[in-house]
């Protein structure tokens, strides 16, 4: 049996449930879906406070911000979550599969919002399949949200802001931090972030990278190394440190294979990592109907990802007649604060990324 | 330098200080924020309307020194953990430092703990003079550290050594 929704939301995580909030306010009908068993995405792990503004929580812990924005879409009478609920395929006729308790189920949803967040990259250096190495999400979803200790000494790699907030959990968690180690001659993350892990004693190398790991049948140590100006291992600067986890934060990139299974217009961006849709001033993707927000159209932040469901999900109810003028109002009102959001030094990559799609879009609709 | 080791310059250090003259009137804030990041929380946290950023969310927050009256409000709010309370009047040879403190355990009024500097070196220990709460949802402690004067701009952090 097929089931009939109004605006299916595939993804419960700050962009999914923004979507879903505003789609229901207008007085849409709202299906989501979370594969994981608890709806909230990243912010479950995020026990730091966020920057931002008010509007986007700013000064609270993502833990918080995202009970928040549970008990919200939970409060909606319009709204269904569904969790430990895998969004498997979405077909030409409009049909979506989704695994749930073992079971298969097809939706038929009028407005799809695909709000699926990122995936962590890998580094290649010899021996990186030892047990101890892992993804930083990882090792900060068994610390934060399973309450174990996962290790006892890592080297982190990558001083963007997960690199860098994740050590600081850990050396809240009692972890000994040995270092922080960026190719990149530069931070890439937030400063004040670097600063607070610097005066807890945490050495951050930029110009630095893993030549390799060691270890038998487990991690036991790597061997860190300098670079020079062309990227290159400097010979010689070779550093033996002893650790027995080491956590790649080396960035992350949009999870839209749901975007390429429903044939939506696909462009690689380097500047928003990876392989995006190309979408309009609604976020809505090359397949009328379906829209793309959070992490997922551009790897970002927290609060822009909220921003963007928000203006998917009065962009769809809108589309379905929902409460039309006030809705647009407020996707405009969500463009604006994305424009805010975005108008920094920082943002000046994603407004460069999102200058390109606006470009191939106009090249395709040519 | 603080791009590639996270550790603020004297020259960045030298945009934030207040002047001599401000810092012999009695404590005021100091926010080591150097980089321009969309973020504002600082500005909505200060009761004297001390901190301003102009002219928008992207831009460097300021501390109006003759505003600010060094309550420390805004040490727990900022999410950078960039903002700290400089007390110089405290004593004849002593300062009071007000930093802001997320970990276990949180130390005791009167307890000694290590002071660190801004490169997580250890400059002594000193005494902690107070211990607040930022609250339930907030989480983050302002720890208060009586310090020799000359280190008041160089204690920036503490271990709690047990
Ligand atoms: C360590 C760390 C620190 C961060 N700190 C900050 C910060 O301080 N401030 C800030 O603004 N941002 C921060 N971010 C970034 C922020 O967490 C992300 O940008 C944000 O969570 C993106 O939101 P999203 O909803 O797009 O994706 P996510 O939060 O990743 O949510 C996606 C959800 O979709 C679900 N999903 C995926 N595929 C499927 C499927 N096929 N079917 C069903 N469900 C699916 C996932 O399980 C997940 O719950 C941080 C990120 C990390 C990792
Ligand atoms: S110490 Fe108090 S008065 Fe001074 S800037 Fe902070 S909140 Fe405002
Ligand atoms: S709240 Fe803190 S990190 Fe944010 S702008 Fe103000 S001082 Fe900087």
């Amino acid at each position: 049996m097929i089931r009939d929704v109004e605006v299916l939301v595939i993804g419960g995580g700050p962009a999914g449930l923004c979507a879903a909030e505003a789609a229901a306010s207008a007085g849409a009908h709202v299906l989501l879906c979370e594969r994981d068993g608890v709806p909230g995405g990243q912010l479950v792990k995020q026990t730091h406070k966020f920057f931002g503004s008010e509007r986007q929580y700013a000064g609270e812990r993502g833990i918080f911000i995202g009970k928040k924005l549970i008990d919200a879409v939970t409060r909606r009478e319009n709204v269904e979550i569904l969790t430990d609920a895998t969004v498997l395929g979405m077909y030409e006729d409009g049909v979506v599969t989704v695994l749930k308790d073992d079971k298969h189920l097809k939706l038929r949803p009028k407005k799809t919002i695909i709000a699926t967040g990122a995936a962590e990259k890998f580094l290649t250096f010899p021996n990186n399949d030892l047990p101890g190495i892992y993804g930083a999400g990882a090792v900060q979803t068994l610390m934060n949200v399973a309450g174990v200790k996962p290790a006892e000494r890592v080297v982190m790699v990558g001083a963007g802001n997960i690199g860098l907030i994740v050590s600081y959990q850990l050396l809240q968690a009692g972890v000994r931090v040995v270092s922080v180690v960026e190719a990149a001659p530069r931070i890439g993350g937030f400063l004040v972030h670097a600063a607070k892990l610097r005066r807890a004693g945490v050495p951050i190398r930029t110009g630095w990278t893993v030549k390799e790991a060691y270890g038998n049948g487990k991690l036991e140590g790597v061997v860190l190394c300098e670079l020079d100006e062309k990227w290159q291992q400097v010979p010689g600067t070779e550093l033996d440190v002893p650790c027995d986890t080491l956590c790649l934060a080396v960035g992350l990139t949009p999870l839209s294979e749901l975007c390429w299974q429903a044939g939506c217009h696909m462009e690689f961006i380097r500047e928003l990592s990876g392989h995006v849709p190309v979408t309009d001033e609604n976020l809505m993707t090359s397949v009328e109907g379906l829209y793309a927000a959070g992490d997922v159209s551009g790897i970002e932040e927290a609060s822009s990802a909220m921003v963007e469901g928000r203006l998917a999900g009065y962009a769809a109810a809108a589309s379905l007649g929902y409460d039309a003028e006030r809705s647009r109002a407020e996707a405009d009102a969500a463009r604006a604060e994305l424009r805010e959001l975005r108008s920094g030094p920082l943002g000046g990559k994603i407004r460069a990324g999102l200058e390109k799609v606006a470009e191939k879009r106009r090249n395709a609709v040519c | 330098m603080l791009i590639r080791d996270g550790i603020p310059t004297a020259e960045d250090l030298a945009s934030v200080l207040p002047s001599p003259e401000r810092l012999a009137k009695g404590p005021i804030a100091i926010a080591e924020c150097f980089q321009s990041i969309a973020c504002n929380p600082c500005t909505k946290a200060c009761p004297q309307h001390a901190i301003t950023m102009e002219p928008d969310i992207n831009a460097l927050p300021k501390i109006d020194p003759d505003k600010c009256v060094g309550c420390r409000l805004c040490v727990a709010k900022c999410p950078g953990l960039a903002i700290f309370v400089v007390d110089m009047t405290h004593g004849e040879n002593t300062a009071l430092v007000t930093l802001p403190y997320e970990f276990l355990p949180v130390p005791e009024k009167g307890q000694a703990v290590a002071g660190l500097s801004r490169s997580g070196e250890k400059l002594g220990e000193f005494r902690v003079f107070g211990v607040a709460s930022g609250g339930k949802a907030n989480l983050t402690w302002m720890v208060t550290l009586e310090v020799p004067k000359e280190l008041a701009m160089e204690v920036r952090n503490i271990r709690v050594e047990v």
